[in-house]
């Protein structure tokens, strides 16, 4: 996309109203490929210039890794943007910016992508390792579960509800957890995470996602490990 | 209500060994092996279980860390002893170690207990042989297996410096009340789907991702069976109201939770297995189900526990 364009379109980007139309069911995703790359052509620009040619995000930034995340999620946070429940000055003229089948595209594509880690067999945590512990068992004194609990093995998400965390930068995660926390993100179901996020400490904090994004390099080593044994 | 009042846990006593037998053998039918254990007492919960990073590194630390892996991931024994989709700590939160969802180190010290009603004396293997025959839905492991050995030693640790023979404060379930109003279930249904469905499903059937449940069944095939003491809508209730949803304890009303209660215990599940060797669904209802259950009761102009299907479970544990 040409500079100029780009230009034209982030000025277009508010005024155009989200299509609410009827959703488009299981969405195309080489559509979603394109708007990904090239933007939709009325305000939204390329997905690619923050969250990467893979979207892999950008830690440095904060900008999420939403390759490989579940579509109904993605389009519930797009969703969400638009309507204004959940807040952020960059996504949410993007997102009033897409139409129905413009989300559930984009959705699809990013869901297409691969994810950072797969389940692996049941392996007891470290309890001298805070972030592995606080992901496997919680701090159930202080009325947390374990992590994996709602997200899944290895934190790689669960259904439509439960986003992946392995592999999320933690600066990302830092920032949607302190989010909670003062509530400047409250769109999670039955506000799961708002209790949570208030009773984990700073240091807790920075154990777990440091550990989530950690997570698949650690995995790959533990694999290598296993086969040169 | 009596049962209510008397109500409290998990922890009560069985006769599991015998079940096993009457899978192969016909035998006299058995007693309610889910009569109660007296209260635990009021008070401050003021025992604390050790801590894993103290687990010692020796043979019985190892059986330690056997039987928690165990406990944390029972559907190792999928196929062998468990045959539905449950592991022990998805009522027993946090390892076993949670006071409101009937931990292990309050449960350890009452075994073996002598029941008036079976007459006899059973021990904690005999326990836990019961979790598996109902809330797993299983073939328990016969006593002496090392998976029971390496529980029961798990417990064990558990409950270091708790005092034996004597009921702790934080044993068992949250008793709570029945509702004086008594339950509305349709209430329960629309609490169920704002609440409860984003984790357990629409159906009820949990969740699962890459061949591991995450979220566990609440009724159909995967869930527990109408013998275990889960079914109870009392039992559910106080489970729910202390520790559902997940994070959230105590943010619903008892109403609440016992019309969820209600609810999730009256949609099918896998037979109980004593029905087997009983005549009729009426004659298993009448010896086992003479408390707050659905077992034969009408619900949507069907009566539950009506059919022969068990689940997974083969009935008798394969050579």
């Amino acid at each position: 996309m040409t500079k100029t364009m780009r230009a034209a379109l982030s000025l277009l980007a508010v005024t155009v109203a989200l299509n609410t139309g009827v959703a488009v069911a299981g969405g195309d995703t080489a559509r979603g490929e394109n708007i990904a790359t090239q933007g939709n052509g009325a305000g939204a620009l390329a997905c690619t210039t923050c969250h990467g040619p893979d979207g892999k995000g950008n830690a440095a930034a904060g900008f999420p890794d939403i390759a490989g995340l579940n579509a109904d999620y993605l389009s519930k946070q797009l969703h969400d943007y638009a309507e204004g429940t959940r807040k952020s000055p960059i996504m949410q003229p993007f997102a009033t910016a897409l139409t129905e089948d413009d989300i559930q595209s984009l959705s699809a594509y990013y869901q297409s992508l691969q994810s950072p880690v797969s389940a692996v067999a049941y392996r007891a945590p470290d309890p001298a390792n805070q972030g592995e512990w606080l992901a496997l068992r919680g701090d159930w004194d202080n009325l947390i579960p374990a992590c994996n609990q709602c997200h899944g093995p290895n934190g790689m998400g669960v259904g439509n509800s439960f986003p992946a965390l392995a592999g999320q930068h933690a600066s990302y995660l830092k920032g949607q957890i302190l989010a909670w926390r003062n509530g400047t993100r409250n769109n999670d179901p039955n506000h799961l995470m708002k209790g949570i996020a208030d009773r984990l400490s700073e240091q807790q904090i920075s154990a777990i996602t440091e550990y989530y994004a950690a997570l698949p390099e650690q995995l790959a080593g533990q694999a290598e490990e296993k086969e040169n044994r | 209500m009596n049962l209510c009042k008397s109500f409290l846990s998990v922890a009560a006593s069985s006769l599991p060994v015998l079940v096993v037998s009457t899978l192969v053998h016909a035998a006299e039918p058995e007693v309610d092996y889910q009569k109660q254990l007296p209260a635990a007492p009021e008070g401050q919960i003021t025992f604390e279980p050790p801590q894993e990073r103290d687990i010692p590194d020796n043979q019985y630390g190892d059986m330690v860390r056997k039987g928690r892996d165990l406990f944390v991931n029972t559907q190792q024994l999928r196929g062998k002893n468990v045959f539905n989709d449950q592991n022990c700590v998805n009522c027993h939160l946090d390892a076993g170690r949670i006071a409101s969802s009937a931990p292990m180190w309050a449960a350890f010290g009452m075994y073996p207990a002598y029941r008036g009603k079976n007459d006899k004396v059973n021990t904690l293997s005999e326990r836990l042989q019961g979790c598996f025959t109902y809330s797993m839905n299983g073939i328990p492991p016969e006593a002496g297996d090392e998976t029971l050995v390496a529980m029961e030693t798990y417990f064990h640790w558990l409950s270091t410096g708790a005092p034996i023979n004597q009921a702790l404060p934080g044993r068992g379930y949250t008793k709570l009340e029945k509702p004086e109003g008594g339950y509305d279930r349709e209430h329960g249904a629309k609490l169920y789907t704002e609440q409860c469905a984003v984790c357990h499903g629409d159906d009820g059937s949990g969740q699962e991702v890459a061949g591991q449940v995450v979220f566990p069944p609440l009724w159909g095939d995967g869930a527990y069976n109408w013998g275990a003491g889960m079914h109870r809508v009392n039992t559910a209730a106080g489970f729910i109201k202390a520790n559902m949803p997940l994070g959230k304890p105590d943010s619903l009303s008892n109403q609440d939770a016992w019309d969820l209660a209600v609810f999730v215990n009256s949609h099918e599940r896998p037979q109980d297995p004593r029905r087997r060797n009983q005549e009729s669904l009426d004659s298993t209802a009448n010896t086992f189900h003479n408390h707050d259950g659905f077992y034969g009761k009408e619900v949507e102009g069907k009566r539950l526990g009506d059919h022969d299907n068990y689940g997974e479970n083969p009935g008798v544990a394969s050579k």
